[in-house]
């Protein structure tokens, strides 16, 4: 079975960028652009690495976070969140609730691909 | 005439006068009870100051002295004629303050000192009890005189059980009248009503005695004047000093007499009533002495020597077997007697129980006032006990001294002991330096002088001081001979002790109250009693709400009496517009309760009473005062301090407010910083992206050929929204220059449209229909065109991004109001959500899903900022079905006026 990758994101320019980068390296990339039905679309069926932006229609990517810390099934799924907004404080607040690797936009292709490999591999490799 | 009739006689009048206290008593609980409370009533109350010393001493005081008696009437004329000087501010003082007696007023005037209110109990007691002796001598001496033939009933030789008989019937009269209630304002109107006939007795049966004199046993004026001329009572020489010193003792005493302070101060019931007593009562004293002079010479000339002077009003008529005259006659002294010492028991009762025994009382019960059963019924026991014991007191005077002094001699003493008060009541009433420890200090070194220069010295030679020590002094030290103090020789006796105690007791109470420092609520007590005219409120002794109202009720039902202190404290609720039985406690509320309580138990007791509950006591006013150097200027300090610290809260309200505004600026200045980086960084994220697959190759051409369309579209996206802000920082700075000029509404609508109609790429199925009224779009503007055009072009553009409609359709409507152009765009979608609708001019306050919009959420924030510069307006419009957007702009003809005017 292939690797699994769910991105949320509301900006369609960024979204075709990031699926581009990773399905190019064997990622099954599968998009989610609402905020307030992000959380049941990762219950409903949980990937193998999460990328989640943080200003998201409906509810932010801090809230979506938590809500899937909190449970069971996705308190450990490795969570790389990409945000334009890169102050100190957002960082500190993603952290805090339990994020995996931050990012800012705008980003270099190779790190985001980076990352997602190492978060995918960490997961395995803890398993 | 026999004995058992005289006896008959005085009981029949004993009665009357019970019927008369009863039915004034009643009658004073009644509306139109008004004559009870006329001038005329309180001038005859005041003849308490005729005793029966007045009445029999006063003839055997001319057969003695000659017109030396008229000094003891012109002491109280002249402080009755200059009435304005003092008494109008005793009275006053004592209504205001609620004073109940005179050691009442000494005690509130210097910090409601409790010691000094002792202190002159004490003072009052000892200066009085003689005098009470005196009225049981002088009523005791007159049976004798009518008695003698019926030596089988009556032994002249022991007339103790007389005396006796008689305190025992006067303390019954005194506590049936004087102790019926403990009434709120300590008026006794049956004892005042029964002195008042008492008043009109005496002086009718002193006349009546001197008419018989002058026209029966003489014959007539011209015939006494002669045998006065012969009599040897022309002979006394006038003796300056002992007359000056006479007239100011009788002029002090009849301020500082307990009983005159009681019918004057207390039982006053209007200060206009003392105008008319200030010239009724010295007419009724000039009455009262002026048969004196022809019943003495008379009687000097008729009667043999061995008969008393003192009772040759009784002897005449009984001499000449007129009997009706001689009842009247000892009725007329029997009234003397008896109104004095009902009122002096009455008045000295009041003091050592609110004094002396009501303090004792609370101090021993530890639970504290609130706890102590029925203060009323203690209270009342208290004062029936003092009465009881003043007489006691009176009568083992009596007893003891042997009744042998003549009676002017025994009054005179009296006079001058009580008047040991007067330096500490008119230097209280004058001068705001006098302190308590100076008043104690007065008091005790002129008491104790009076006590050793003439009072026990009056015991004679049986009694403490032998003849050894008058002539030599104590120990041998002549100048402590009590009558030739600082070996001041040849001085009379009573001139002597009037000279030293005064002087020095004067002395004492200045320089104490220099030296020493009163307290701040004698201070204040101080300043109110002496500028009592300035100001007619009391002392703000309490500070708020440390009261409970409910042990304040408590304790004021068992000192007022249940219905009287429900009365009381439902009133103030009700003028607090509460109700029920609670008001608030505030400091003016527990300033007229104290006011209330101490007209029943006395000032000092009734702040103590008050101070237990409110716990609080006056230490706010105490602290103030001890700032402010001056009584009187502690309101307008408190009012200076008032102002400042309204202005320091002022102050720091602006400060706090200027924070607030500050942080809510910052706030914003961060969130908005916050969102530029967001919005620059969102589209610099796709060109960094793309532009690293692009650089990478190894794709095809239609497909970079897409990636760098994207890139090309963010870049525009990028450029876009720095205009925006870059518009928008100008805009808000107020820094844009508009190119005014004229223009037609319906063109610039046109041109928006035709702009809007260019963005198809945004919604290439949003198919817009406009209705327009072109007709009415004819309207002459002169503002920027293209400013305006860029508003219309905002809202136009929206209604095409946002419009949610199957067939979306936009209405613009355009109308004339008030010298504006008001342009309405209103679409059929579904709105803006009432909670959204006041932020949707705000600075990136895009509502839902920016890739739709393609904007920034700057446009109407823009729009916003336009219309405030055109002199126009935008706003949105609820309640049209779908998004409504309204925006108005002044007329061309407006606008003509307003730029021709700038």
């Amino acid at each position: 079975m292939g690797k699994r990758v769910l991105l949320v994101e509301d900006e369609p320019n960024i979204i075709e960028a990031i699926r581009f980068i990773l399905s190019r390296d064997g990622w099954a990339v599968e998009t989610h652009s609402d905020g307030a039905t992000a959380v049941d679309a990762v219950l409903a069926a949980p990937p193998d690495v999460l990328v989640l932006d943080v200003m998201l229609p409906g509810k932010s990517g801090f809230d979506i976070l938590r809500e899937l810390r909190a449970a069971p099934a996705t308190e450990s799924l490795p969570v790389l969140m990409l945000t334009a907004k890169g102050q100190l404080r957002d960082r500190e607040q993603a952290e805090r609730y339990g994020v995996n690797c931050f990012m800012t936009k705008p980003f270099a292709n190779s790190e985001v691909l980076e990352a997602v490999n190492a978060l995918f591999e960490g997961a395995a490799g803890a398993a | 005439m026999s004995f058992n009739l005289l006896v008959t006689v005085s009981l029949a009048y004993v009665v009357f006068l019970f019927a008369v206290a009863a039915y004034a008593e009643r009658r004073s609980r009644r509306v139109g009870g008004a004559w009870l409370r006329s001038p005329l009533v309180y001038t005859l109350s005041l003849s308490v100051y005729c005793t029966a010393w007045t009445f029999y001493g006063a003839v055997g005081y001319a057969a003695r002295s000659g017109l030396e008696f008229i000094t003891i009437y012109l002491g109280p004329t002249l402080v009755f004629t200059g009435w304005w000087l003092i008494l109008r501010k005793l009275v006053r003082v004592g209504r205001s303050q609620r004073i109940t007696s005179i050691a009442d007023m000494i005690s509130s005037r210097y910090g409601k000192s409790s010691g000094l209110g002792v202190l002159v109990t004490l003072l009052a007691v000892i200066g009085t009890t003689p005098y009470i002796a005196l009225q049981l001598q002088s009523v005791t001496l007159s049976f004798g005189v009518f008695a003698e033939p019926d030596a089988e009933f009556w032994d002249p030789a022991n007339p103790a059980s007389t005396g006796l008989w008689v305190a025992a019937g006067l303390a019954l009269f005194t506590i049936v009248f004087g102790t019926r209630n403990l009434n709120a304002n300590e008026r006794h109107h049956g004892v005042v009503m029964a002195i008042a006939v008492e008043a009109v007795v005496k002086l009718a049966a002193l006349i009546g005695v001197g008419i018989f004199v002058v026209w029966g046993m003489a014959d007539g004026p011209a015939d006494i004047l002669a045998r006065i001329d012969r009599s040897h009572i022309a002979d006394w020489d006038i003796v300056p000093t002992r007359w000056a010193g006479l007239i100011f003792t009788s002029a002090a005493a009849i301020l500082c007499l307990p009983r005159m302070f009681q019918v004057i101060v207390v039982e006053n019931d209007d200060e206009a009533h003392l105008a008319v007593a200030s010239w009724a009562f010295p007419l009724y004293l000039c009455l009262m002495s002026l048969f004196v002079v022809p019943i003495a010479v008379v009687g000097l000339e008729t009667l043999p020597d061995t008969a008393n002077p003192d009772l040759f009003v009784l002897s005449l008529p009984l001499k000449e077997e007129w009997h009706g005259l001689a009842t009247f006659a000892f009725l007329g002294g029997f009234s003397s007697a008896t109104s004095m010492v009902i009122v002096a028991a009455l008045a000295l009762a009041t003091m050592v129980s609110n004094h002396i025994v009501m303090p004792v009382y609370l101090r021993s019960r530890t639970e504290g006032a609130t706890m102590a059963g029925d203060m009323r019924r203690v209270a009342l026991q208290a004062r029936r006990f003092s009465i009881a014991g003043v007489l006691t007191l009176g009568y083992l005077y009596y007893r003891y001294s042997g009744g042998s002094a003549a009676l002017a001699s025994i009054g005179l003493i009296s006079f001058l002991g009580v008047a040991q008060v007067l330096p500490a009541l008119l230097g209280g009433l004058f001068w705001r330096g006098g302190t308590s420890a100076g008043a104690a200090a007065g008091l005790i070194v002129g008491f104790v002088l009076w006590a050793y220069t003439l009072f026990l010295p009056s015991f004679g030679p049986a009694g403490p001081f032998s003849v050894g020590m008058m002539e030599y002094g104590p120990f041998g030290l002549s100048w402590l001979r009590p009558q030739s103090l600082f070996g001041v020789e040849g001085m009379d006796p009573l001139i002597h002790t009037l000279f030293w105690s005064m002087l020095l007791n004067t002395v004492a109470y200045c320089w104490v109250s220099i030296v020493s420092f009163p307290t701040p609520l004698e201070r204040l007590q101080g300043a109110q009693v002496v500028n009592v005219f300035e100001h007619t409120l009391g002392a703000r002794g309490w500070t708020r709400g440390s009261a409970e109202a409910e042990d304040l009720l408590t304790m004021a039902q068992r000192i007022l009496g249940p219905t009287e202190a429900q009365a009381l404290f439902h009133a103030e609720a009700v003028r607090q517009g509460k109700s029920g039985y609670l008001p608030e406690t505030t400091p003016e509320f527990l300033d007229s309760l104290e006011r209330e309580l101490s007209a029943s138990v006395g000032a000092a007791t009734a702040h103590a009473m008050v101070g237990q509950i409110a716990g609080s006591s006056s230490i706010l006013v105490e602290d103030l005062i001890r700032v402010a150097d001056e009584a009187q200027q502690i309101l307008e300090y408190s009012n200076q301090l008032e102002a400042q610290s309204a202005e320091l809260e002022r102050t720091a309200r602006q400060l706090r407010e200027a924070n607030q505004k500050l942080t809510k600026l910052s706030i914003q200045k961060d969130a908005f910083l916050s969102q530029i980086s967001h919005e620059l960084r969102t589209p610099m994220t796709s060109i960094r992206a793309f532009s690293e697959i692009l650089r990478e190759g190894d794709m095809d051409a239609t497909e970079s050929g897409r990636f760098a369309g994207i890139i090309h579209d963010e870049a525009i996206r990028l450029t876009r929204l720095l205009d925006d802000l870059l518009e928008l920082s100008v805009l808000e700075n107020a820094q844009v220059s508009l190119s005014v000029g004229p223009a037609i509404l319906s063109d610039l609508l046109d041109r928006a449209i035709a702009a809007t109609g260019e963005m198809t790429e945004i919604r290439p199925d949003g198919a817009l229909a406009i209705n327009r009224d072109r007709a009415r779009e004819q309207i002459d503007l002169v503002t920027d065109a293209d400013r305006l055009t860029q508003v219309f072009i905002n809202l136009i553009g929206n209604a095409r991004k946002y419009c949610d409609a199957p067939e979306p359709r936009l209405k613009i409507r355009v109308r004339k109001v008030d010298g504006r152009a008001v342009i309405d765009f209103i679409d059929n979608g579904s709105g803006i959500p009432p909670r959204s609708q006041d932020i949707i001019f705000e600075k990136f306050s895009r509502l839902s899903d920016q890739s739709a919009a393609g904007g920034a959420g700057l446009g109407l924030a823009i729009c916003r900022e336009i219309m405030a510069r055109l002199g126009g307006n935008i706003e949105y419009l609820p309640g049209q079905g779908g998004a409504a957007f309204r925006v108005s702009v002044p007329l061309a003809e407006a606008r003509g006026v307003a730029v021709a005017a700038s």
